[in-house]
Parts: structure tokens; sequence; C-alpha cells
């Protein structure tokens, strides 16, 4: 297997962007990418494109060579796939551009992960993101997306005396985040007692303990390590991308309180790079939920099982720490494209290896991890990256 | 007759609405029109409760009790005016629903508020001659009274199931039979959705006459007085009505204690005899006697004579709520909730 | 949601038809063609066979829902529940009859049966299971009958394992 690295980044801002199509926001991210890889159409061997709903949210399928063609591949005739896993639809497009990259069958493919989620009233919005459940033994007897993270918080809460505030605190730590980010959904910084006074979702989550329902954009141009620095001064390379699945449904699990698949996708990551969680300096992790991310500090390694709440309340995971959680502001603050997500979180870690993330910097980034979830954990992807050079 | 209840179970739903709650909205005496008919709370679905469910519920708790294996059940009635569909039968998502598909006979019935004793009349025939084992005969109601109108302080939910068998009775039928004429006192026509009445055309020519000739009929047939009874059930559409009637058949207060339920959960329609009828078995020893006179608008009336049999005494009841702690329970809610339960706010869109 | 979709599930929406295997035990609902506790799963195949839930539980988990799913704005604020039956299977059910309030983690409950959805006012009604307070008073008597015959899961000749 070839060594891969990411040649070129591109993301759109994320949010609700009305006068934007998705043809628009997906050619976007992928041409910035292959600009900022300084790389030529000609060298592509393919794209594989994160997108979880587009027939339901836009009545269109077959999306993958739609945005090849409008970026003027179409008399290329590249391979273009699109790629599904519900939330983690980015990611596992990544996971199958890595491998087509690593396996020698293409040298260069654009990664994207695209959604437009406002072309539908919300109350849609919220129905299609709930099929990324179980339709039939979840959703249909009256469960949503967030109801279901709101049992896994109840019981957490239970089982480890986690605090109504602490799950605040995520989404407090999470605006202030993506207050410095100019592609985020929201830039506005918020309380805790803002973040309990909300109105509820799905007990004990309120409304701003909830990722909102974004637009967005994302691409990644892969390549060969060994060539990488034709192309970029600062190649990143991939040390480790792993994608684990579980039970569709919360009920199935053995423990609701963890997501097996994120414990088992970090562990095979984390021994394919040689690497442990602490040696991890910046990470994009799930936060779809504020109890989404609590859940990540603990399945991932970095704090133990039942800790995270105390833990991030400390504030140790906040910039100017040892380990920085989200500085992009992550799904709560800079939005969630469902599709895009993965991708976004990629761009995001190599913006911050190159020391191109500005104001929201991370000194000392060096190996980095993005973190991805479809649906309740049923399907869990982690990405390990370290700076080539 | 070789035939009688050998299980039965009921079902009203949690929530309850005083007269007075709904007097206020329609700024009438809602205090006197409740005394007036003797109606303190009337019982009202919650919005995922309907006939079905009610019906399902109550023969879940019949077949428990009776330890009846359900594929035994060889017809399955159930009688409402408040079908959810007006095409596509109750019965088949009961009996379904209670694991007695697919080898037996279902029906829904309809005959205003008789439709439940119309079906116990057909389960004893049936099971009488030996064509079934066991015969499952069920009154629902989820009936609504138009927003304003006398009936909006009586209707409300309920039902009861009684499974009919040969074996293991706990109340014999000694006899029924029914008395019938076409007399439209009370009716709902085809695609509306409140039902409508004539007034006060509904007591003496419709009720009184209906229930009185017909307990007249079985006292004559079986030769039988009403001092001969330890017990009596009238439909009840109100708590006013079956008082009346049981005094000018010269039954006393205490015949009639537990077979009146109306005023405590309102006027279950279908359901309202049979539970009175419940009521009375949570409480019978054996060897006593009990006349059940229902009545239907359109109109008609049923009369069986019961006694309850030693296996009653022996009847275990454990599993499921006792008719009492329907009478006592209940959760009151105002009336926008009830107006929101029951679909009467209009909600826009399709 | 399709009639179809929703029709071929009545068994075990009704009346909680899941399945057993009978070489470790285990309980699974809904019905699983292949067990995934025993170790060579494919020998499994032929060894599920039906098995009824009594629909006694008790409260895993819950979340009172004010943002609520299709269908199911009238009843808002609602409980879901993860509900761990008796016989070990957890299912996800609604709470009802009993103030989002007075719930808690623990709390016995057993199933009901109602309306899941309504396909609009002309379409047709699913009915399936919900929970609602387990009563004291509940005790089976030990002489149930047969338990109600449940249709298998997929038939195996579809699964690929």
């Amino acid at each position: 297997m070839r060594e891969v690295a990411v040649l070129g980044v591109g993301q759109t801002k994320f949010g609700e962007l009305w006068d934007r199509s998705f043809r628009e926001i997906g050619i976007e991210a992928g041409l910035q990418a292959l600009v900022d890889a300084k790389l030529g159409s000609g060298d592509l061997g393919g794209l594989f494109l994160g997108n979880m709903a587009s027939g339901s949210l836009l009545d269109q399928e077959h999306i993958a060579p739609l945005i090849l063609d409008y970026a003027g591949l179409a008399g290329r005739h590249l391979p273009a796939v699109r790629v599904e896993g519900g939330g983690a639809s980015g990611s596992l497009a990544l996971h199958q551009g890595f491998l087509a990259v690593a396996s020698g069958l293409y040298d260069f493919v654009v990664v994207g992960g695209a959604e437009k989620m406002t072309d539908v009233l919300d109350t849609t919005a919220n129905e299609i993101i709930s099929s990324t459940a179980d339709h039939e033994w979840e959703v249909v007897f009256g469960a949503t997306l967030p109801a279901l993270w709101g049992l896994i918080a109840r019981r957490h809460m239970h089982e480890f005396g986690t605090t109504r505030e602490q799950l605040a605190r995520v989404a407090v730590q999470m605006h202030q985040n993506g207050s410095k980010n100019p592609l985020a959904h929201y830039r506005n910084k918020l309380t805790v007692e803002q973040v309990v006074g909300a109105g509820e979702v799905a007990e004990p989550l309120g409304m701003l303990d909830c990722a909102p329902l974004s637009d967005g954009a994302a691409a990644v141009v892969l390549g060969p390590l060994d060539v990488a620095r034709k192309y970029t001064d600062t190649p990143v390379r991939i040390a480790a991308s792993e994608v684990a699945c579980d039970t569709m449904a919360v009920q199935h699990r053995a423990s609701v309180t963890t997501l097996e698949s994120t414990v088992v996708a970090a562990r095979r990551a984390f021994q394919r790079a040689r690497r442990t969680p602490g040696d991890v300096t910046v990470a994009e992790v799930h936060d779809a939920y504020t109890i989404s991310a609590l859940l990540a500090l603990e399945d991932l390694g970095f704090v133990e099982k039942g800790r995270a709440g105390p833990e991030f309340e400390t504030g140790r995971f906040a910039p100017g720490g040892a380990l920085v959680i989200n500085p992009s502001g992550g799904l709560k603050a800079q939005g969630r494209p469902f599709g895009a997500v993965g991708v976004a979180q990629v761009v995001e870690l190599v913006r911050q290896l190159r020391g191109e993330a500005k104001e929201r910097q991370v000194s000392g980034a060096t190996l980095a991890l993005a973190h991805d979830v479809g649906g309740t954990g049923a399907t869990s992807a982690v990405h390990l990256l370290e700076r080539a050079d | 007759m070789d035939a009688g209840i050998v299980s039965y179970g009921a079902y009203v739903p949690r929530y309850r609405i005083t007269p007075t709650e709904i007097g206020k909205v329609w700024g009438t005496d809602g205090e006197g029109m409740g005394l007036g008919l003797n109606v303190l709370r009337k019982s009202v679905p919650a919005p995922d409760e309907d006939t079905i469910t009610i019906s399902t519920e109550a023969l879940r708790t019949a077949l428990i009790r009776g330890a009846i294996d359900p594929q035994q059940i060889g017809a399955l009635y159930v009688g409402s005016e408040s079908h959810p569909y007006a095409v596509k039968p109750s019965a088949t998502v009961v009996s379904q629903a209670v694991g007695a598909t697919p080898n037996l006979t279902a029906a829904d019935f309809e005959f205003a508020c008789k439709a439940g004793t119309a079906a116990i009349q057909t389960c004893l025939g049936m099971v009488g001659s030996h064509m079934i084992r066991y015969g499952v005969a069920i009154g629902t109601d989820t009936s609504q009274g138009a927003p304003g109108d006398a009936l909006e302080y009586s209707a409300s939910a309920g039902g009861a199931a009684f499974v009919i068998g040969r074996e293991n009775i706990i109340a014999r039928v000694h006899r029924t039979l029914s008395y019938t004429t076409d007399t439209p006192d009370f009716w709902r026509r085809e695609g509306q959705r409140y039902p409508s009445h004539g007034g006060r055309f509904t007591g003496e020519p419709a009720y009184f006459r209906h229930v009185t000739e017909c307990a007249n009929r079985m006292f004559e047939a079986v030769g039988s007085a009403p001092k001969d009874y330890q017990h009596v059930v009238f439909h009840q559409p109100n708590g006013k009505f079956p008082q009346r009637v049981g005094k000018q058949l010269g039954f006393s207060e205490a015949q009639m204690r537990y077979g009146l339920v109306t005023p405590y959960i309102g006027n279950t329609y279908s359901g309202a005899a049979l539970i009175g009828l419940a009521n009375v078995l949570d409480h019978a020893k054996p060897g006593e006697r009990i006349l059940m006179v229902g009545y239907g608008s359109g109109a008609g009336s049923d009369a069986f004579d019961l006694e309850a049999t030693d296996a009653i005494a022996s009847f275990d009841r454990s599993y499921g709520r006792l008719i009492q702690e329907y009478l006592d329970g209940g959760v009151e809610i105002p009336y926008a909730v009830y107006a929101k339960f029951r679909g009467k706010i209009h909600m826009g869109g399709s | 949601m399709s009639i179809a979709r929703f029709w071929r599930e009545t068994p075990r929406r009704y009346n909680l038809g899941g399945s057993n295997c009978t070489i470790c035990g285990t309980v699974y609902f809904p019905p699983r063609a292949v067990c995934p506790t025993c170790p060579h799963h494919r020998q499994t195949l032929e060894k599920m066979v039906p098995f009824q839930l009594s629909g006694d539980g008790e409260v895993f988990s819950f979340t009172v829902v004010h943002d609520a799913a299709e269908g199911f704005e009238m009843q808002v604020p609602y409980v879901m529940a993860l509900v761990k039956t008796v016989e070990g299977p957890v299912l996800t059910g609604q709470v009802v009859d009993i103030s989002p309030g007075e719930v808690q983690i623990g709390l016995k409950v057993r199933a009901t049966f109602r309306k899941l959805r309504e396909e609009g006012k002309a379409g047709v009604i699913h009915y399936g299971y919900k929970f609602s307070p387990a009563l004291e008073s509940d005790v089976r008597p030990p002489s149930r009958g047969p338990t109600v015959p449940v249709e298998t899961a997929a038939p195996t000749d579809r699964v690929s394992a």
C-alpha cells in the first residue's frame, strides 16, 4: 500500500445559503481544493462525493457525475462515485478516496462532501436526518435523531453523574471556537445559562445542544505521498483511515453510553499509525449534540469512560490546552451539512497542521484526529493526519 | 342455555373532563348540566387511542384473566358507532393484535349504543350451537357530541370485552331477547362528523319505551320479577335515564348500585351497559342473578338474564384494572387539551 | 410510508413477535435470521425460532420529546424510552398514560396497544406497541395458554451469511 497525502483543501461557508445551489457549492469547494493543490484536472483519477440525502432533500440522485459535469470534467469521463453513510458520508468518501490512492489504482482523486439542507422545510429536513437511525424500529415509534441522543444523554447522566451544565459547556466552547471561524454557520457566543434555558428538543437536550441544519461543501485532493512535494510545500500524510460499524439501533447496543464503533475505529487507527491518544494535539470530533462530544472524548480514548463531563468543564480541551477539540467550532457552531462534515473536519485539520488557521491556530499542532459519526453511531470513522515534511 | 361469559375485561382511557369545565367554554351552567344528567366526569381518549386500541386492551385483559388461548376464538365482533374506518373492520385489527387470526370469523357491529349487546347475542348463538368454542363480543366507543351540544357533556370513551364459551362459565346466560322498532331518535349520517338527535324525543318514545318493553318481555319469558335479581344494568346515556327506568320498573338503588357507571366516566355508548356489567361481575357472588337491558338508538333493546356461577368466586381478576379503579381514577384536563385530543381544533393544511 | 412496508411488520408491531436462538438461548426483538451472539453465526441460520415477548419491562433510559417526529405533534411533550424487557431485548417506544415529570429510570412498564401514525385523514392507520406504567396488581396467572404463534424473521433463503 502506498502512503497517501492531502495535497489541497477547499471549503465553502457553512450556513443557510439561500442563494446558492447544490452544484454551485459542490464545485466551489472542489475547485478551491484543486487550486490549493496546484493540480491540473488532467491529473485526476476520479471523484468520491460524500452525500447523505440528495434524493430526499433535492429530488436529485446520481449527483457525483452531476458535480463532475459542472466542474467542467464531463469530457474527461472520470469515474465519479457518491458515498453514503448518514452523517458520516463525507468520512466514508474520504476512506474510499484513501483506498483508491493507497491501492495504486488512482494517483490523484478529489474527495468532496456536500449537503444542501435548506431547500426543504426544517421539519422535513428533521424527518430526513432521523432516517439515519433505524426507521422501522426507532423512528416509526416516535423517535427523532435528537431523541435518540437524548436517551443516550439521560443514561450517561444516570450512570456517571454527568450534569446538564456539563453538556451546556460543550455548546458554549464550540461557539467560542466558531466565533473565530469565518466559514462557520454560527459565530455568536453563548453562556451556559443560555444553553440550559433554551427551548427543549428532547430532554435533556435543548435547542442549543443541537447542531444546526446547514448547507455547505468541502473538498480535499489526495495523492501519493512520495510525489506530494511536487504539488505542495506542506503535504499532510493520512496516517490512518479507519471505519467501524455497529448496530443500527441504539436499543441493540451492549452499552448505550459507549459508541463501540468509535472505540474500535480509534483503536484500529492508533494501531495503524503506531500512536496513542496522548499524541494527538488537535481533533475535530462529532458534536452534533453536546452529549456526542462527551462520548467522543471518552470513546476516542482522550478521557476515562464517564469522565468527559467534568474533564471538559476544566477547559483542558479549549484552545491553549494540550489537546484542542474542534477549533473550527465543530458541527455545533461551524455547522452541519451532513455529507460535508467529515471532509470539512479534515480541511480544518490540514489548515491547522499547515499553520494556516489564523486566529484559531493551535500552536504546536502535530498529530491531528478527525472523528465522524453516522446516525447514532452505526458508523464511525477516524482519520489521523500529520505533517509529512 | 349452554353458554355464558367465561371471562371479561374493560378499558377506560386515562383522561377526564368535567361538565363544569365544558360549560365554561360555552357560557352555560355546566355544573347544573352535569347534575341534571347525573354525569360528574367523562373520560377522554388520548390522541393515540380509538375504538380499536380500547377494544384490544379490554380483550387482552379478558384473555389473560381467563387464561384463554386466542387461537381458540372462533368469532370476534366489535360493536361501536365510532369505528376508526367507515370501511375496513376494527375486528380484524383487534383479532390480529390479540393473536386470534387467522382461523376465525370477525366483523364490526353497529347499532348505536347496543352494538356490543348485539355482539354478545350473536356469540351466544354460535357458541351455544357448537359452531365455535369461544366467541368474543366487544362494545367500545370514542363518541363525540358536537361542540356545545348537550351530548358533549356526556359522550365519552371506553369499552369492555366478553368472552363467551361453554366451559368455566362465570356468568351463565339463562335467556336473551330483544325489542326492536324503527324509531329515529339519534343518528349520524354517512360522512357527518357529529351525531344528530331528536332532543326530548330520545326519551319517552325511544329509550324508556324500548327498555321498559324489553325488560317486561324478559320478566314474562322467564317468569321473573325485579325482586329476583341482585343486580340490574341498563344502558346509560347519562346517569339519570337508567335511574328513572329502574325505578319505574321497580328496582331499588341497591340493585342498580354496581351497574351504574356513567356518572363517573360518562356515556361510553356501546361500552356503557357492558362496562356496567363488568362492574357487576367484579362484585357478583355465586348464585346472584343479573338483569342487563341494553339500548341502541334507532331503536332497540337487548335483555339478558344472567346468573353468576360458582366459578366466579375463583375468577382471577388480578390482571388489569377493576372497574372501580376507572370510576375513581383518571386525570382531569382542561377544555383546550380536550379539544386538541379530540381533533376539534382546525389545524389547516391537508 | 407504504402500506405493505408497515403491514408486513404487524406480527412484530402488534404482538411483539421476536426470535430466540435455540443454540445460545438469546432472545431478539425484532426477530433476526442469524444470531449475533453465537460465535459461528452461520450455524444459527436454521436455529432461530419465533418467540413472543410478554411486553413487561422497565425504563432503561428516557427522553421527553418536545420537537416531535412527524405524526406525533398532538402528543407533545411525549416520552420516548428504551425499555428493557424481562426477556432481555431492549425496545424503543413511547411511554404513555404518565406525566413526563413522573418517568424515571427503573419505572416498571408494560406494552400497550396504540395508534402509531396515520397516513393523513384519509389514509391507513398504523397501530403498534407503546408502553404504559405497569399496574402493581398485574399478576399474570401461571397457566397461560400456548404462546401466540408469530411469523418468523425474513425467510432464511434471503440471507447471505
